[in-house]
C-alpha cells in the first residue's frame, strides 16, 4: 500500500509539473501583452515595467524563476491588483468558490442518486420517462443559460433570492443550482443505468429468491453496487464545476476564483492566471487520487488487489 | 395409493404462461401438468428455450414483469400460490422454495461478505439475532464442505472458485432448511470434475435437510444419479415423464429420444452422436398439432393437425406422442434406442413392472462387451 502510494505520489508531481509548464509555454502564445496602456508608453518605460517583473529575461530564464517561486508557494504578484502577491489574492478568493462548489456537489449528487435511484426501479413508467427528460435538460442546457433563468426568473421577478452578489447564505442559493445541475443530470443519468444493470444481475435475483422485499433487494444490495462505481464520477464532475464556476461567478458577481480566472485572461496577468490554473490541478489529482484511494477501500475486489502489489 | 396422491407437495396443473413482447404474445408455457413428492427430485430436462426456468421461476412468483399467467393453478401445500400476493410470496421464498442458479460467478453480492448471505435468509425470515445467523451461516458453511470456514466466512465472492461459489450458493438455498429446493442448471457452468462433486454434495445435503428438489438440467447426462423422475419439455409442454428407468430404458417420444442420443455414454462409437436436427419452433405463434412435428422424422400425418394426448404407458409414465395411439403403424425406434428397449423388455413384463431380481440400472453402465 505505501508503495502503490508512493508511486502515485511521484505521478501526481509529474503531472503538476507537466500542466505547469505547459500552461507557461501557452500563456506566453496569448495575443497581448499585459499592458493596457501600451500605445501611450515609450520603449524606454516599456522595457522599465518588463525590467520590473523579470518579462526581458530570456523565455526559459523567466521559466525557471518561476518554477522555482511556484515550488515555495510563490506565485509572484498580481499585474493587475496593485502588485497584490497571487497566493494572496487566491487566498482571499478561495472561500466563496469552495463554499458553491462543495454545495453544488452535494445537492447535485444526492439529488441525482435520488432521482436516478427512482428512475431505474420504476423503469419504463412515466416516472422514469419524466425523469429521464429532466436530466437531459439539465445535461443540454448550459450552466450559463440555467444561471440567466434562474437569476431573471427567481431572483429578478419573484424577488425570491438576491439577484446577484455575495453576502449571507441566500446569496450562495442561486449560483449553487446552477451549478448543480450538471452533476445532478450526470449522476441521475449514471446512477439509473447502474442500477437498472445491477437490478437484472443474477445476484440481485437471487436476493428476491431469498424472500427481501423489494425495499431490502434495493437497499442492501442494489444500492451499493451502484454506488461504488460513482465515486470514478467524482474526478469529471469536479472538472464540471470548475469549469461551471466561470461563467457562474461572472453572472451572480460571486467573488470567487472563477470570476477572477476570467478578469486574468482577459487582462493578460501572467503571474494570476498561472497561479489559478496551477490551484485547480493541485486541488483535481488531489481529488483523483483521494476517489482512487476511497474506490479500493470500498470495493472488495480493488481492496485485494491493492493489498497484493 | 391416496395417501402418495395426498403427498404432493407441489402439484402443477395445466400451467399456462405468456410473455407480452413488441413482437406479440410469446406462448412460453403451454399447459403444463406435473408434481413434486416431498423428499424426492424431480429432473425437468429439455433444450435451451422449452420452458424449463419459466416453469420453475413461477413456482416462487420471479417470473418478469411481462409475463401473464394465462391459465392454471400451482398448489404449493395445496394452496395456489398463483393467487397468493407478494408479501406472502416473499414469506415463502427462500423459507419453504428456495433456489439455486447457474451461474456461481455472478450470483452473489460482489460487495457483501458470504457469511453476511448466507445468513440473510435467516434475518429476513427467522428474525433471529445477528450472531446468532452467523453462527448458523458457519455451520452451514462447513456442511457445503468450505475448509477453513471460520475464516472465509468474513470473505468475498470473488475469493471463491467457481466450485466454491456454487457451494456458498447452495448453503445460502438451505439456510432455512426449505422443503423444496429448485436447481436450475446448478452445474453447467462448472467443469466437470466439479459438475460431480456438486451434485454429490447436493445429493448428500438432501437426504440431510431433507428437502424435495426439481433439478433442472438440458443434459440428461447428469439426472442419472441425481433424479427419481424425469419430465421432459419440449416448447412450452411437457412431451414425456416417467421415472428414470422408464425414460432412460423405455423411452417412448422421439424427442426424448434425440435428447438420449445426443447424450454421451460409455458405449457411444464415436460419431455415433447426433444432435437432434433443427431448431425449436417460435412460441410467438406455435404450430398446430405436435410442436415436434418438423423436426421429428417419425412424424405422422395426424401430427401436424392434432395434439397429441398423453399415452399412458405405466401407471408413473406417460408420453404425448400419436406414435402410442393403437391406430399408428409400429415403428422402429434409432438403434441405440431400440437397444436400451430390449434391454427393458428383458427385465419388465407388458406392465411395466420389474420381473427380476433387481439389478442396479444405469445408464453409464452396460452389458456390452467393449469393443475395444
Ligand atoms: N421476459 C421474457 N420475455 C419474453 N420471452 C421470454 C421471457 N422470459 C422467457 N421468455 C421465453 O420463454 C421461453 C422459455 O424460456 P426459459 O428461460 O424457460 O427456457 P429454458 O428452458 O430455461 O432454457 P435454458 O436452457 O436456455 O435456460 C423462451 O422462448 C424464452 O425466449
Ligand atoms: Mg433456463
Amino acid at each position: 500500500m505505501a508503495k502503490y502510494l508512493l508511486k502515485r505520489l511521484f505521478y501526481l508531481l509529474l503531472t503538476l509539473f507537466l500542466i505547469a509548464t505547459i500552461t507557461f509555454f501557452m500563456m506566453k502564445l496569448l495575443p497581448g501583452t499585459p499592458l493596457s496602456n501600451e500605445s501611450k508608453l515609450s520603449h524606454a518605460q516599456i522595457q522599465m515595467i518588463y525590467h520590473t517583473y523579470g518579462l526581458d529575461k530570456p523565455v526559459w530564464q523567466q521559466y525557471l524563476i518561476y518554477l522555482g517561486g511556484m515550488v515555495q508557494g510563490n506565485f509572484g504578484l498580481s499585474f493587475q491588483f496593485d502588485n497584490q502577491p497571487v497566493s494572496y489574492l487566491l487566498a482571499t478568493r478561495m472561500p466563496a468558490s469552495f463554499q458553491l462548489g462543495v454545495q453544488a456537489m452535494i445537492v447535485g449528487v444526492l439529488l441525482g442518486i435520488i432521482v436516478g435511484g427512482i428512475a431505474a426501479i420504476r423503469r419504463n413508467t412515466w416516472v422514469d420517462g419524466t425523469m429521464t427528460i429532466i436530466s437531459i435538460l439539465m445535461i443540454s442546457i448550459p450552466s450559463f443559460v440555467l444561471a440567466i433563468l434562474l437569476q431573471y426568473y427567481l431572483g429578478l421577478k419573484a424577488g425570491a433570492f438576491p439577484v446577484a452578489g455575495w453576502g449571507n447564505f441566500a446569496y450562495t442559493i442561486l449560483p449553487t443550482i446552477a451549478l448543480a445541475g450538471s452533476p445532478f443530470a450526470t449522476t441521475a443519468r449514471f446512477i439509473r443505468t447502474e442500477m437498472v444493470d445491477v437490478m437484472s444481475s443474477d445476484y440481485i435475483e437471487l436476493a428476491k429468491a431469498k424472500g427481501l422485499t423489494q425495499t431490502g433487494v434495493v437497499y442492501h444490495h442494489a444500492l451499493r453496487n451502484s454506488l461504488i462505481p460513482l465515486i470514478t464520477l467524482i474526478g469529471p464532475l469536479t472538472v464540471n464545476l470548475m469549469t461551471g464556476s466561470l461563467v457562474v461567478e461572472n453572472i451572480f458577481a460571486v467573488p470567487g476564483i472563477g470570476e477572477q480566472f476570467v478578469k486574468s485572461i482577459t487582462t493578460n496577468d501572467y503571474p494570476t492566471i498561472m497561479g489559478i490554473t496551477m490551484m485547480y490541478s493541485v486541488l483535481l489529482v488531489i481529488v483523483l487520487l483521494i476517489t482512487d484511494i476511497v474506490y479500493g477501500i470500498v470495493d472488495p475486489r480493488i481492496r485485494l488487489q491493492g493489498g497484493q502489489s | 395409493m391416496e395417501n402418495t396422491e395426498n403427498e404432493n407437495l407441489i402439484e402443477v396443473n395445466n400451467l399456462k404462461i405468456n410473455f407480452n413482447t413488441y413482437a406479440g404474445k410469446v406462448k412460453a408455457i403451454r399447459d403444463v401438468s406435473f408434481h413434486l413428492k416431498k423428499g424426492e427430485t424431480l429432473a425437468i430436462v429439455g433444450e435451451s428455450g422449452s420452458g424449463k426456468s419459466v416453469t420453475t421461476r413461477s413456482l416462487m412468483g420471479l417470473n418478469a414483469d411481462n409475463a401473464e399467467i394465462a391459465g392454471g393453478e400451482i398448489l404449493f401445500h395445496g394452496e395456489d400460490v398463483l393467487k397468493k400476493s407478494e408479501k406472502e410470496m416473499q414469506e415463502i421464498r427462500g423459507m419453504d422454495i428456495a433456489m439455486i442458479f447457474q451461474d456461481p460467478m455472478t450470483s452473489l453480492d460482489p460487495t457483501m461478505k458470504i457469511g453476511r448471505q448466507i445468513a440473510e435468509p435467516l434475518r429476513i425470515h427467522k428474525h433471529i439475532s445477528k450472531d446468532k445467523a452467523m453462527a448458523q451461516a458457519l455451520e452451514m458453511l462447513k456442511l457445503v464442505g468450505i475448509t477453513d470456514a471460520e475464516h472465509r466466512i468474513n470473505d468475498y465472492p470473488h475469493q471463491f472458485s467457481g466450485g466454491m461459489r456454487q457451494r456458498i450458493v447452495i448453503a445460502i438455498a438451505l439456510i432455512c432448511y426449505p422443503e423444496v429446493l429448485i436447481a436450475d442448471e446448478p452445474t453447467t457452468a462448472l467443469d466437470v470434475t466439479i459438475q460431480a462433486q456438486i451434485l454429490k454434495l447436493m445429493k448428500e445435503l438432501q437426504e440431510k435437510i431433507e428437502t424435495s428438489i426439481i433439478f433442472i438440467t438440458h443434459d440428461l447426462g447428469v439426472v442419472a444419479g441425481m433424479a427419481d423422475r424425469i419430465a421432459v419439455m419440449y416448447a412450452g409442454k411437457i412431451v414425456e415423464y416417467g421415472t428414470v428407468d422408464e425414460i432412460f430404458y423405455n423411452p417412448q417420444h422421439p424427442y426424448t429420444w434425440g435428447l438420449l442420443n445426443s447424450m454421451p455414454t460409455l458405449d457411444t462409437q464415436s460419431g455415433e452422436l447426433s444432435a437432434i436436427p433443427g431448431t425449436p419452433p417460435d412460441l410467438l405463434d406455435p404450430p398446430k398439432g405436435d410442436a415436434f412435428a418438423a423436426r421429428n422424422s417419425y412424424a405422422l400425418k395426424i401430427d401436424a393437425e392434432q395434439e397429441p394426448p398423453f399415452f399412458q404407458v405405466s401407471k408413473t409414465h406417460a408420453a404425448a406422442t400419436w406414435l402410442l395411439d393403437p391406430r399408428a403403424p409400429k415403428v422402429t425406434p434409432p438403434a441405440a434406442i431400440a437397444k436400451r428397449q430390449a434391454q427393458w423388455a428383458s427385465m419388465h413384463n407388458e406392465a411395466g413392472e420389474l420381473v427380476r431380481p433387481e439389478t442396479p440400472v444405469t445408464p453409464t453402465t452396460t452389458f456390452d462387451d467393449d469393443r475395444e
